[in-house]
């Protein structure tokens, strides 16, 4: 999609009738996101138990750790017996894992994916570039920290991190929702603002709405 | 117009005309068209980017290939390191095979620098390249079978493959990154009894490829979708830059470790694969018997590799090396084809520019948008997978 | 008639004016031909001579000399020889002829270097589309008079307490304090 087709025009129908057509609000809903508030006691610990037993994480490979996802499906590693599974499309997965460093081209992609996810929904964030830049903290195109842009529930250390160190850190993220931590979504929800001044600071040419969903 | 485009049409009249260039013109305010993103959030792309397909019916149309996802401007970032400093960040450049990076970019070093490295280096920098170059076909077998719809050869061939990632642990350790080849030489000897564990992982290796060989190269469904499917035809091979296993597999033998032998391939005894029909099928036949050729060549190292002697040349104190000035460029084979660093030298500490050359550039880009015309959408990622492309090679 | 690289050096020496003829090793040789007669000789060598794969096609800062360098990489894969043709272009008025009607990949080749180092190539296909970049509004950034440490520290939120030293500097340091 190019930047014209996000403009308000007029489209013709099959049968010639004239449709004028505002993108940007006609074919997204960018209402703001809202925090979750918990529900009281035993409820909440069986939807967290369930919510943390069932983690299915969103296949989009978006840097060079994405090459330690495959080990991790297969026999070797098989995070499959944890309750971890990949699904292709956002609307199925509650897990983002963002395997290394973010270009800024990727970071646009990332933050509509990640919009679509529904609640509850986690983020967990691969290896050194993604705290602090890591190899490329000069580098002009990629990021130096993603919890400037995302909410980030568990960070896994190294470059790139092991397939053992993955488990570890599903299970950390997994002892934490089970304590009630997992509110990544909501503190996106509260500071929605900073969040997305920061996005428009580095994507320079923003033409997506503020949030899609 | 009452015909409507579910699938292959018979008619082709219904079709756009195509120009002498083969692009067609496309009127998406017809409402025949439709636009859709093959990536880069998408089960059936390789790596990290996108194509912009028009489909009608389900057929493409026009493809577009959008890339940078991945780019982290190396080539900037080495201007402002040291020689030195470069070695742990040339492999991350294509992340499945790192090994082929650190070679060429030290060896285009030592080349400016005038330095000789010892024959057992050479060894196990050619050992070193030949597992590099097993383990990502491994991968990619894995791959092709995934985007025809058969999980079970992924399964098989990434367990081999991991098999072969810890004898590079053994060797290196390092998993993924192994940073093992150093301006020089390399960093260490073979490990106790690696030979004996070698031979079996190459034997569990043979024996799940022969599983293979009957479950994926004789099944109907594979061979029904990809023979015949996305031929590139032989005069197309220099016209765009082809080069390596779709190279091969159109009957052009054409291979770096044949015709600009480095290291000791010229002591170690082989053929180029190819193949004649250079549809997808072949392809993935000419590069299973590259993976069973490596599996060969690496037993053919085991036995003339030393087990002892000098593996590092003197260089400089590294933090003061100045590189005569120069330009150079070093090669080697990888999986895909042609992989090579151009450098160039000003007298100085630092680098003054170094290009990498990936194979997938060429092949992603220009040759795919080319060849996607007129396949059916279900075989896209089939044809993409078996161009054998890696994004981050393309953008670095 | 054998191929003679030596031959073929004379050839471009005196029909296209090549000159600074440097032997890299065996089978690599570099040569600069003047930015007129570039893609004249280039399709020369493409045809008749037998360098018909482009290996690469890329560019050199040379900021001081105020010249880009164009480097063409041709191989000639019958007889196992590489030649780079280096053509400079001043630097402030980066223009180029396009050979995207000889090697199809060298449209890309051109749209990343139209990008990247702000060379124009008049007439090549897509080139003023971005190829790799998005919405970037800075200078080329592979020009060398573009800092992408200080780019990066004041876009990227860089984290405190991150440092970087001068290798150099920090191993004398540690190795020996006393001095």
């Amino acid at each position: 999609m190019s930047k014209e087709d996000l403009e308000k025009r007029t489209v013709y129908s099959p049968e010639g009738e004239p449709i004028e057509i505002d993108p940007l609000n006609d074919y997204f809903l960018d209402l703001r996101p809202e925090s979750y508030a918990p529900r009281n006691g035993v409820i909440e610990q069986f939807a967290n138990w369930a919510r943390a037993e069932s983690l299915w994480v969103l296949g989009f490979g978006t840097g060079c750790g994405a090459i330690e996802m495959r080990p991790l499906m297969t026999p070797r590693f098989d995070a499959y017996r944890f309750g971890i599974q990949w699904r292709p499309t956002p609307r199925q997965s509650s897990v983002f894992v963002i395997s290394g460093y973010l270009s800024v081209k990727t970071l646009k992609r990332v933050i509509r994916s990640y919009e679509q996810m529904q609640n509850p929904k986690f983020v967990v964030a691969l290896g050194s570039c993604t705290i602090n830049g890591g190899m490329y903290w000069d580098s002009y195109n990629t990021i130096n920290r993603l919890d400037h842009y995302l909410p980030v529930d568990v960070y896994i250390t190294g470059c790139m991190p092991r397939p053992e160190a993955l488990l570890a850190g599903f299970e950390e993220l997994k002892k934490r929702i089970k304590a009630g931590k997992g509110d990544g979504a909501n503190k996106y929800a509260d500071n929605f603002d900073w969040y997305k001044a920061n996005q428009k600071k580095i994507i320079k040419d923003w033409d997506m709405p503020d949030y899609n969903w | 117009m009452s015909k409507k485009f579910f699938s292959w049409n018979e008619d082709r009249s219904l079709y756009p005309p195509a120009k002498p260039d083969g692009t067609i013109d496309i009127d998406l305010s017809s409402h025949k068209y439709l636009k859709i993103w093959h990536g880069p959030q998408h089960p059936g792309i390789t790596g990290n980017m996108s194509l912009e397909l028009t489909l009608l019916g389900d057929e493409v149309m026009a493809c577009e290939t959008h890339v940078g996802y991945l780019h982290r401007g190396f080539e900037k970032l080495m201007e402002r390191r040291k020689y030195i400093q470069c070695f742990p960040i040339v492999c991350r450049v294509a992340v499945p095979e790192p090994d082929f990076n650190e070679y060429c970019f030290a060896s285009a070093t030592e080349e400016l620098a005038g330095i000789e490295i010892p024959e057992a280096a050479k060894w196990l920098r050619t050992l070193v390249l030949e597992m590099a170059r097993l383990q990502s076909y491994l991968m990619w077998v894995g791959g092709q079978a995934g985007a025809f719809g058969q999980g079970i050869i992924g399964q098989w061939t990434l367990y081999c493959r991991d098999l072969v990632l810890d004898r590079f642990e053994e060797l290196t350790g390092g998993r993924i990154y192994h940073m093992y080849i150093i301006p020089g030489g390399v960093r260490g000897l073979l490990p106790d009894g690696f030979r004996e564990r070698m031979e079996e992982t190459l034997r569990i290796i043979e024996r799940f490829m022969k599983d293979v060989h009957s479950v994926m190269f004789n099944n109907s469904v594979f061979k029904k979708r990809s023979v015949g499917m996305g031929v590139i035809e032989p005069e197309w091979i220099n016209r765009f830059g082809i080069v390596g296993p779709n190279a091969r597999a159109a009957g052009v033998p054409m291979d770096v470790r044949k015709d600009d032998p480095y290291l000791k391939y010229p002591e170690l005894d082989f053929e180029p694969v190819t193949g004649t029909d250079s549809d997808i099928y072949t392809r993935a036949d000419v590069r299973r018997r590259d993976l069973l050729l490596s599996v060969d060549l690496i037993r053919q190292i085991m036995v003339k590799i030393p087990d002892s002697g000098e593996i590092r040349a003197k260089t400089p104190n590294v933090l003061h090396w100045k590189i005569p000035a120069g330009e150079t460029y070093s090669r080697a084979e990888c999986t895909r084809g042609e992989f090579g660093y151009y450098m160039v030298s000003d007298g100085s500490e630092y680098p003054r520019r170094v290009n990498v050359r990936g194979p997938s550039y060429t092949h992603a880009v220009s040759l795919l948008e080319k060849m996607i015309i007129n396949v059916n959408i279900a075989d896209v990622a089939g044809l993409m997978v078996s161009l054998h492309t890696y994004p981050p090679e393309i953008e670095r | 008639m054998e191929f003679q690289i030596d031959q073929v050096i004379g050839n471009l020496n005196e029909l296209f004016g090549g000159k600074d003829h440097h032997r890299q090793r065996k089978g690599l040789d570099f040569i600069t031909i003047p930015k007129e007669q570039a893609v004249a000789a280039i399709t020369y060598l493409s045809n008749p001579e037998g360098f018909k794969h482009l290996v690469l096609l890329t560019a050199v800062d040379w900021l001081e000399q105020g010249q880009f360098q164009l480097t063409y990489l041709l191989n000639n894969p019958d007889n196992k020889q590489d030649l780079g043709i280096r053509v400079l272009i001043p630097r402030d008025q980066a223009v180029m002829d396009s050979i995207h009607d000889l090697w199809g990949q060298a449209a890309t080749y051109q749209r990343e270097l139209r990008e990247m180092f702000g060379i124009h190539f008049p007439g090549s296909p897509r080139v003023d589309q971005p190829f790799i970049l998005e919405g970037w509004d800075g200078p080329p950034p592979y020009r060398r008079d573009f800092d992408t440490k200080k780019y990066a520290e004041e876009t990227y939120f860089p984290r405190p307490g991150r440092s970087s030293n001068d290798p150099t500097e920090y191993m004398k340091h540690q190795l020996y304090p006393d001095e």
